[in-house]
């Protein structure tokens, strides 16, 4: 049952990617992210990684595609539909993904993967809300302080310079 | 841990065939032939429509949006917090707590500097439906 779901999702994942690929229109590029990067999620889901998924769905899903979609608007002449990323080295672009491919083939087959028992996963948020809170609390709060440099860099970036 | 995902699937299952079924419908209940002009024009109430829906947004939506992603990536630090709070108590509270205040920090930062400030629009007569009218006002006393 959970492998139908794997392919159905994997599948939802790699056509959208395709489809963000080719579209000739980058709001449509855009909206078929968000199906890619939901279907990332589901993946994760099937890793046992719950956290992760959701902190797939709520920043990337909930905050960098919004701000992608921004970054578009924010272009000039937008209704102009020639924006559009244009494909024009064709060849060169398809022998280099070509190798690519078959470097990566080569890896995945020649590798010995190393399958074990599987293992019944429980929910991991518990361990690491726990983890974070004791073990591991000074790394977390100094996220908070990389957080507000994040945040105020940010800020200084985009202010315009008489400030 | 699978099972505790079925609600979302059925959930997305749900929300998709919803969409589909909406579309269907309207496809059984709409006239079949389309004679074009005026039908095809976007529905603005009532109004001529004017130009297209993308515009060019205000670049100070892109400021808010960085200072949103960054609120966003707080907001699951606390998604493990609220699941083992009950079981810390008081320690995981005050710990948070530290966590949050330094962020108010940075938000207390970009509020004094004035970036979640509206930037005013600096163009006297925008070009609009009404900029003629708004000429002639200007010229006609």
């Amino acid at each position: 049952m959970s492998e139908v779901f794997f392919i159905l999702i994997a599948a939802i994942t790699i056509a959208s990617a395709i489809w963000v690929v080719f579209s000739s229109n980058l709001i449509y590029s855009a909206v078929a992210l968000l199906f890619t990067l939901f279907g990332v999620a589901g993946l994760y889901v099937f890793l046992y990684a719950d956290f992760i998924a959701a902190t797939q769905v709520v920043v990337y899903v909930g905050g960098i595609l919004v701000l992608i979609i921004f970054g578009v608007m924010l272009t000039n002449k937008i209704a102009d539909n020639r924006i559009s990323h244009s494909s024009r080295p064709r060849f060169m672009a398809g022998v280099i993904s070509f190798f690519i491919f078959v470097l990566v083939m080569t890896v995945i087959f020649t590798t010995t993967w190393h399958t074990g028992e599987e293992q019944i996963a429980t929910a991991t948020v518990n361990t690491i809300g726990e983890m974070i809170l004791t073990t591991y609390l000074l790394p977390f709060e100094v996220a908070s302080l990389v957080l507000l440099a994040a945040l105020m860099g940010s800020a200084l970036l985009s202010r315009k310079k008489h400030g | 841990m699978y099972q505790n995902f079925a609600p979302i699937i059925i959930f997305v299952t749900i929300g998709l065939l919803l969409a589909g079924a909406l579309f269907i419908v309207q496809s059984l209940i709409s006239p079949k032939f389309n004679k074009g002009g005026e039908k095809l024009a976007t529905y603005e109430c009532g109004e001529v429509p004017e130009g297209s829906a993308w515009i060019k947004f205000n670049i100070r939506f892109y400021v808010i949006a960085l200072v949103f992603i960054i609120f966003d990536v707080e907001v699951i630090f606390l998604y493990p917090w609220a699941v083992v709070y009950k079981s810390l108590g008081l320690v995981a509270f005050v710990e948070m707590m530290i966590f949050l205040l330094i962020l108010v920090a940075g938000f207390a930062y970009v509020w004094v500097k004035d970036d979640l400030n509206w930037v005013k629009l600096s163009v006297k007569y925008g070009k609009g439906r009404y900029s003629e009218l708004a000429a002639k006002e200007e010229s006609s006393p």
